[in-house]
């Protein structure tokens, strides 16, 4: 039977041998996107919920109760518009582009654990290839400004390139940072250190573990990392590519019906990504912020997503209080301001931790 | 001042400050009405849709001395005028008004001697197409109809002020 499986395996390039692990694989796989498709449309009503509270308006309250559906019926609008592609657009580039971008913010959370050990792909470089995924995203809005063959887009492609590419550094900084302190890669490891180490259990009071996470001794690069991440992911105040008072929607001006909605949720599935980055990074993963019964009984992937929730309030608080910055200070905060000082913390950090021996010792690096 | 300034920037001094103003708001009574459930208060005043009224047994009142097509400053409104086939007093044949040209300024009901002509408080009615804004003396009268008791209403009570 082995022999035959393992024929047809070699035949046909399918992995009929250990058919269940794959069928297994396939199944987490399916529940991991269609969780973050329905989470992504909650998140996306949240954004407009939130924003709209916060400029006193009532937000979408219609489709369902409080508007719940509102996502799913902007969905079927979307679905069923005529998709416009102008003349002078290349036609291949033009639709690949929104495609590139939804399935790269997907890739991403293949390696995102949202409880110990639930990760798609628990890979030892895990950041690592988010940092990377997370810097692909810029093709999709480069390919789809420059494929659209108009003025305004073509701008709004050559904002994204710089301003994608400045804030990675220090993004890339801030992250150093923290694998100082963890020595590890693996993005299950750096949430384990943070409830096995830090200030609750240098204080002696182990079941306050909100105190342990990176957040608070890592402050400063807490909040560079919050600010980096909405310069990354285009969002207010630094929307610099989309800058509808002066591109008018920026690289998507020319897009419309579906390639429009791909590059929708790809924008909103790569916030939800940094968001998941800030938890894991800084506050603690799908750790309980209290270690005592009623907070544990929660499971982890809840804890998870409540973090990830909480993060993307911060965002959509970020768009609805804070104006536009133009373009020439987006840079000057990239470059003269983050980058200085997270090269500064990694230099402290690195001190303090070859000085002190603090640190984490676990793990599998 | 300037070490003062750039420790506020440092430590993100406005954008908590900001934080907070905007959680007072997040929380604040929501000043906006449900609109197509909930509709707001319409002044007696108000100049919406126009109607042409008729008196209590029913008699047209126009009677065509065309004071509000002289008036319209957007030349909205046309008349034709004639004697009627019945009784041979004079009633218009023709009374269109373009509610595209108009400009819901409120002087033909102001010229009107008889109270013919009103601008009534409904102000939803728009349409699919531009024909159907051109609106006929058939029309205007089944919106006299329609509207009538709000309309008797609001000129009574805007009557003490005028």
């Amino acid at each position: 039977m082995d022999f035959i499986l393992s024929a047809l395996d070699y035949l046909l390039g399918i992995p009929f041998l250990g058919w269940g692990e794959q069928i297994g694989f396939v199944y987490k796989a399916l529940a991991l996107l269609v969780g973050l498709l329905i989470f992504t449309a909650f998140i996306l009503l949240g954004d407009r919920k939130v924003w709209a509270a916060v400029q006193m308006r009532r937000g979408p309250n219609v489709v369902g109760p409080f508007g719940l559906l509102q996502s799913f019926a902007d969905l079927i609008k979307f679905g069923v518009k005529e998709a416009v592609i102008p003349a002078g657009a290349d036609k291949v580039l033009f639709l690949l582009a929104p495609l590139i971008t939804a399935t790269l913010a997907l890739a991403g959370w293949a390696v995102v654990p949202v409880d110990n050990g639930w990760a798609m792909a628990n890979i030892n470089i895990g950041i690592l290839y988010l940092l990377g995924i997370s810097s692909l995203g810029v093709y999709g809005v480069i390919i789809g400004g420059w494929a659209s063959n108009s003025k305004y887009p073509f701008f709004g492609a050559l904002r994204a390139a710089a301003q994608m590419v400045s804030y990675e550094v220090s993004i890339g900084l801030v992250i150093i940072t923290v694998l100082l302190c963890v020595g590890s890669l693996n993005l299950n490891d750096i949430v384990i250190a943070q409830s096995e180490m830090g200030l609750a259990h240098a204080l002696g009071v182990p079941w306050l573990s909100f105190l342990n996470w990176f957040w608070l001794p890592l402050f400063p690069m807490f909040v560079v990392f919050y600010i980096s991440a909405l310069a990354e992911t285009n969002r207010p105040p630094f929307d610099m590519v989309e800058g509808e008072s002066e591109l008018v929607a920026g690289f998507m001006t020319e897009y419309s019906s579906t390639p429009y909605l791909l590059f929708m949720l790809g924008e909103y599935i790569a916030i939800l990504l940094m968001c998941a980055m800030t938890t894991i990074l800084f506050l603690g993963g799908w750790a309980a912020p209290i270690d005592l019964p009623p907070f544990t009984w929660i499971p982890g992937v809840i804890w998870f997503f409540i973090k990830v929730t909480l993060v993307f309030f911060m965002f959509a608080m970020a768009k609805a209080i804070v104006p536009r910055y133009r373009y020439d200070q987006l840079m000057r905060i990239g470059w003269k301001l983050f980058l200085p000082l997270s090269l500064l913390m990694v230099v402290i950090v690195a001190f303090v931790l070859q000085l002190t021996g603090w640190g984490w010792h676990g793990g599998i690096a | 001042m300037r070490a003062g300034q750039l420790i506020n920037k440092l430590l993100l001094t406005e954008f908590v400050t900001a934080f907070f103003l905007a959680m007072r708001y997040f929380f604040g009574a929501k000043p906006t009405i449900n609109y197509p459930f909930e509709k707001g208060a319409v002044s007696p005043r108000f100049r919406g849709e126009h109607a042409l009224r008729r008196y209590p047994n029913g008699e047209e009142r126009c009677i065509a001395c065309k004071l509000c097509e002289a008036i319209c400053p957007a030349q909205a409104i046309t008349i034709e005028a004639g004697p009627r086939q019945n009784d041979g007093t004079r009633r218009t044949v023709r009374y269109d008004i373009d509610m595209v040209k108009c400009i819901y300024c409120g002087f033909c009901q102001e010229a009107c001697p008889v109270d013919a002509i009103v601008e009534g408080p409904n102000f939803e009615f728009a349409t699919e197409t531009r024909e159907e804004l051109y609106f006929s003396k058939e029309k205007l009268l089944a919106n006299g109809d329609r509207w009538e008791r709000e309309i008797a209403a609001n000129l009574a009570a805007d009557a003490p002020y005028r």
